[in-house]
């Protein structure tokens, strides 16, 4: 059994669905930042059979609202003194700024360097969204690792 | 109140907004001396990304028979965009001069960006595939005097529904109204987008069929849409030939329709509707050119909030 220890201070990302820790990571951008990471994938899990799990120390001022997107299941725990201080339910957001990114080859977004990339939920239960400028739809239960944009901002912050 | 406003979609204007925009439609054509000079002093800027005479002389038309000035340019290669400048500099530095600026570009939601950064209203003048709102309000303009209203209509849609623009919009603003039904006419290769189909009937509960022959469904109509098969959407040169000269409407299939039905396109027809329809007094589409500039004349008059 592998055995990672708990931490001091820091956020933990868990009952993700197997197979999509890959993709929040590279979402959040954090594998190349200098923060202590533990990732774990296909840990046992008694309500989901298996899960994927990260622990990012010292960190606990991370924006997750756009997570819901990826995987509405998994939970966030905030974590101070080795305690949990806080726990996030995500939920699916209405509306994403460059997280999703527009696949169509007619979209604006495909030319115009500096345009925001504005995605709009159309139906909860099949979690779809629309692109606000060209209206191609995507369905985030299907394959759509391409189109999730990397987090840029918090790299640029822990660099700082 | 529509003053300072833009159009990117014909979603953006409520029924009722239409209505007032098709009133001074219908007064600009009964009494057009009185608004010869009403936009006097005020700049029009069309800036045309991807070349379309026609709906560009339709706004410079309209603005000029309003007494109003027109810059612009018709093609990107004479545009700073051929030096590389962004669609949001671009808008944002015409929108310093001009007072209304009517946009085309062939990228989709390009004018929403525009829209962004624009101090004047913009209008989109069509969006590649996308979206053509004063085309819809042209088409509506047409039904609204020749049909009498909106409501309680079948309307055909006949040609290439999954890259007509014209066909989507009209879809949508229509399927705003009462009891309309639509008959889709086209092959299977073109048939309405899944967003439309989606977003568009199954959402407003808009009733709908498809089918592939004119013929079979042409007596049922009250209006029927061509519209052309474009080459330029197509990505081979195969696939278009093997269909550009599918429904194409002649005299013979104009037997079978009823007498009240009108033949409505947005133009330039290519060989989807035969010349010889032209003298058949349900031909309407020429009429329905001059509809839209009326149109986009009631429309600019409303946007500069001049009356």
């Amino acid at each position: 059994m592998l055995v990672i220890n708990s931490i001091e201070k820091g956020i933990v990302i868990d009952h993700i669905t197997a197979g999509l820790g890959a993709k929040i990571l590279n979402y959040l951008d954090i594998d190349t930042s200098e923060h202590m990471i533990a990732f774990i994938m296909n840990a046992p899990s008694k309500k989901y059979g298996r899960k994927d799990m990260i622990k990012i120390n010292d960190v606990t001022d991370i924006d997750l609202s756009d997570l819901g997107l990826i995987d509405p299941k998994a939970t966030v725990n905030i974590i101070e003194g080795h305690k949990v201080v806080k726990k996030i339910r995500l939920e699916i957001p209405e509306r994403v700024v460059d997280v999703i990114r527009c696949k169509n080859p007619r979209c604006v977004t495909s030319i115009e360097p500096n345009a925001p990339h504005v995605f709009v939920l159309i139906d909860k239960e099949e979690r779809e969204y629309k692109c606000e400028y060209c209206d191609d739809i995507v369905s985030m239960k299907g394959d759509w690792q391409n189109e999730i944009m990397r987090k840029e901002w918090l790299r640029n912050k822990s660099r700082k | 109140m529509l003053k300072g406003r833009n159009l990117i979609e014909p979603m953006d204007l409520s029924v009722e907004e239409l209505d007032e925009i098709f009133d001074l439609a219908e007064e600009i054509i009964k009494k057009p001396s009185e608004y010869s000079n009403i936009c006097a002093g005020n700049l029009l800027a069309t800036l045309f990304f991807e070349p379309s005479t026609r709906t560009r002389f339709s706004f410079e038309a309209a603005m000029l028979k309003l007494g109003g000035k027109v810059i612009g340019f018709s093609e990107p290669t004479s545009s700073s965009i051929a030096k590389g400048e962004s669609i949001a500099d671009t808008v944002r530095t015409v929108s310093c001069y001009a007072d209304i600026i009517v946009m085309r570009h062939p990228k989709e939601g390009a004018p929403r960006i525009g829209a962004m950064v624009s101090e004047v209203p913009i209008i989109n003048a069509g969006d590649g595939g996308h979206q053509h709102p004063t085309q819809t309000l042209t088409d509506l303009l047409t039904i609204r005097a020749l049909k009498g209203g909106f409501s309680n209509l079948t309307i055909g849609l006949c040609g290439d529904l999954k890259f007509g623009r014209t066909v989507h919009s009209l879809m949508k603003a229509l399927s705003r109204y009462e009891n309309i039904t639509f008959i889709l006419i086209s092959p299977k290769e073109l048939v309405i987008p899944d967003y439309v189909r989606k977003e568009v009937l199954n959402k407003n509960g808009v009733k709908y069929e498809e089918v592939r022959k004119i013929e079979e469904v042409i007596h049922k109509l009250d209006i029927l849409y061509m519209t052309r098969v474009q080459k330029e959407r197509f990505f081979n040169e195969e696939d278009y030939v093997r269909l550009k000269d599918h429904y194409i409407l002649d005299n013979e299939k104009m037997s079978l329709a009823r007498e009240d039905m009108i033949v409505m396109h947005p133009l330039p027809r290519v060989n989807e509707i035969a010349v010889e329809v032209d003298n058949d007094p349900r031909a309407v589409y020429f009429k329905q050119a001059k509809y839209g500039m009326y149109v986009r004349m009631a429309l600019i008059i409303k946007l500069l909030g001049l009356r």
